[in-house]
């Protein structure tokens, strides 16, 4: 690495910022079309030169959207608030039932325990229409259809398996004798777990629970299919911007604007966890 | 014999359904006294680290019962066993120094800070890891964490001290002087404690006692000088010992008032029948076929005796070691002195009877050692 020659820094350099152009040009794109009416976006060639307008943002969080049509009623921020919830909630329910399981799956070899972990990995092979009109019909005779809980739990499918699988990674690279000195040190079992393996895990739990909660708020089918308008995340909210009179772009690009915030920050707060998780390697050696 | 202080009962082992999974440690019975220093000896998938964490409490023992300082513990978990392990890998917490490693237990005792700190500094100094106690588990070497897991178990006060191939990762001089001062400190304490090691060197060094394993079962439990000596098998005979025992089939029968133990290949061994028991004689003739064996350093060259054909010849600096084409096998000899002999030369050698171990070819079991029944 020390030595690289200015060839070789130029070439590096250009590759990075094509990659960098190639991902992050549409999101710059859609951030600048957060603040345009139809009109500049829709405009032939498109220019990065307009009248900025707040009025996208303005109708997103009034709830009031005002097209050829006349003014229709959203509900984006409610949107916004149901996404927040239903994934920060599903994530929550996720690591309090994977986390545990991850550690028993890593730790204890027990009959079975590698077809049940498989099993449930599994669920993320099925395409979620496979199981959605079962499901639809049960949550409705069960009355779990159009409810939070019912959603949160069907949310399950997409964070257990996730979470389950990536925490049970760092539980295994945990060297398990730590455990034991900790163990025969005079401690039981549980506060083995509590003390020794839930912090040498915690960066792998943030990742996976970060992960996990990226996949929950991007979801779209289930919620799509079990929930009515007022329990709808973002992504199922989003397609009202689809209207009799056209689509609204300056509206749907300010719509994921404010839905990526959260994401965004939470990703920007828990990358000193990511990073921490990679110098977990010191344990080795 | 003085106080028991640990008892293995008819232990056994199986990973997956008993009776039908692995089974890993067979039927092993111990004692080990208070104040004894034990090696669990062999090689690696021998039993020993299950047989250990069996004692520990980290494993389940399938069948069988382990008795600890007068107590059942084999069904209790390992906080209430009062033992303390030193491990083989990577077992330090690594989010507190090395200090704060070592000195955790008598911290959680709640012993006064300066008790601790003289504590802490003593084990340290002993063994050579005083001057990184400020440092964190990751950035010291493996041998050094080692050690440091080492003295986190001696530190404590606990009924039995498990040692888990504790110098594994160290460099021989330090292994050497390591290995008297911790037998110093284990002895002078009183302290009862079982080492797992595959190295022979430290097993005779450290421990009383030897327990040979080998594929699950205890294959012999003895002193040092007993397990050298008096080898109860085959297996221990050939395992402990370098280089290993020389071992020919041999079929014996008495002729006149001679021995002879005909080996393969048309070779002869003669002896007055007075070179051995009567006992041993009945033995060796009744079975007809036995296994002959005899340690490296008891093979002398001679003038007379059977002829065997020089195949190497190396000087290791303080000994000679020579392997020569013999019964249709290879005889290696050691001797203390350069040994000016050239490969292809023809030797002749001596086999002393009271040097010579007897093995029965089926079950292995030693039948006599030194012309005297096992």
């Amino acid at each position: 690495m020390e030595h690289t020659s200015t060839l070789e820094k130029i070439l590096r350099g250009t590759a990075i910022t094509l990659v960098i152009l190639f991902f992050m040009f549409p999101i710059f794109w859609i951030f600048l079309m957060s603040f345009q009416t139809n009109e500049t976006i829709l405009r032939v060639p498109p220019s990065i030169v307009f009248e900025p307008t707040l009025s996208n943002y303005t109708a997103l969080i009034t709830g009031k959207l005002d097209t050829a049509a006349g003014t229709l009623e959203i509900s984006f921020m409610k949107n916004l608030w149901n996404s927040l919830f239903l994934s920060t909630a599903s994530v929550a329910v996720g690591l309090v039932l994977g986390v545990p399981a991850a550690y028993a799956f890593a730790r204890l070899k027990f009959r079975g325990s590698e077809d049940i972990a498989f099993t449930l990995l599994s669920f993320r092979f099925a395409p979620p229409l496979l199981v959605l009109l079962p499901l639809t019909i049960y949550f409705q005779q069960i009355g779990l259809a159009d409810t939070y809980i019912g959603l949160i739990w069907v949310y399950q499918l997409i964070v257990l398996p996730l979470i389950l699988w990536i925490v049970r990674g760092y539980f295994e690279d945990i060297p398990a004798d730590v455990e034991y000195a900790y163990r025969i040190a005079g401690h039981s079992w549980g506060a083995t777990f509590r003390k020794i393996a839930l912090p040498l895990a915690g960066p792998g739990i943030a990742a996976a629970g970060l992960l996990a909660f990226i996949f929950a708020w991007n979801n779209f089918i289930f919620a799509l299919v079990l929930a009515s308008a007022d329990k709808q995340p973002v992504t199922v909210g989003a397609l009202a911007f689809v209207t009799a009179s056209g689509i609204q772009y300056g509206q749907v690009a300010a719509g994921i604007v404010l839905s990526i915030l959260p994401t965004f920050a939470l990703a920007l707060y828990a990358q000193r966890y990511l990073v921490e998780g990679l110098s977990l390697g010191a344990v080795k050696g | 014999m003085s106080e028991t202080m640990l008892r293995l009962e008819n232990v056994d082992k199986f990973y997956g359904a008993v009776g039908k999974g692995v089974h890993a440690v067979r039927n092993i019975n111990m004692d080990v006294a208070r104040g004894e220093i034990i090696a669990l000896l062999g090689s690696s998938g021998c039993g020993k680290t299950s047989t250990l964490r069996m004692i520990a409490g980290f494993e389940e023992t399938s069948r069988g019962k382990i008795h600890l300082a007068g107590r059942e513990v084999h069904r209790l978990p390992p906080v209430k066993r009062h033992v303390a392990m030193a491990f083989e890998g990577y077992s330090l917490y690594p989010t507190v120094n090395v200090r704060d490693n070592i000195a955790f237990a008598l911290k959680a005792a709640r012993l006064p800070q300066a008790d601790v700190d003289a504590r802490v500094n003593e084990v340290a100094e002993m063994l050579e890891i005083g001057d990184i106690l400020g440092r964190m588990p990751g950035s010291i070497s493996g041998g050094q964490q080692q050690r440091a897991s080492l003295a986190r178990a001696l530190i404590r006060d606990a009924d039995l001290y498990l040692l888990d191939e504790p110098m594994g990762q160290l460099e021989p001089q330090l292994r050497t002087l390591l290995r008297g001062r911790i037998k110093h400190y284990i002895k002078q304490r009183g302290l009862t404690a079982i080492l797992v090691t595959h190295d022979q060197t430290e097993a005779n060094a450290l421990a009383d006692r030897i327990a040979v394993m080998e594929g699950g079962v205890l294959q012999q439990y003895g002193s040092p000088a007993e397990i050298k000596e008096r080898p109860a098998n085959l297996f221990t005979g050939t395992f402990v010992g370098e280089p290993p025992m020389n071992v020919f089939p041999v079929t014996g029968s008495v002729v006149g008032d001679q021995l002879h133990l005909d080996l393969e290949g048309g070779l002869d061994l003669v002896y007055p029948q007075s070179a051995f028991a009567p006992q041993v004689r009945e033995a060796i003739v009744k079975r007809g076929r036995v296994v002959l064996g005899v340690r490296p350093y008891a093979v002398r060259r001679s003038g007379e005796g059977p002829a065997a054909r020089v195949l190497a010849n190396q000087w290791l600096g303080d000994q000679s070691h020579i392997a020569a084409a013999f019964a249709n096998g290879t005889l290696v000899l050691v001797e203390h002195d350069r040994a000016n002999v050239d490969i292809g030369a023809e030797i002749r050698v001596a086999l002393d009877p009271a040097d010579l171990h007897v093995f029965d070819p089926e079950s292995g079991k030693a039948i006599a050692h030194g012309a005297e029944l096992a």
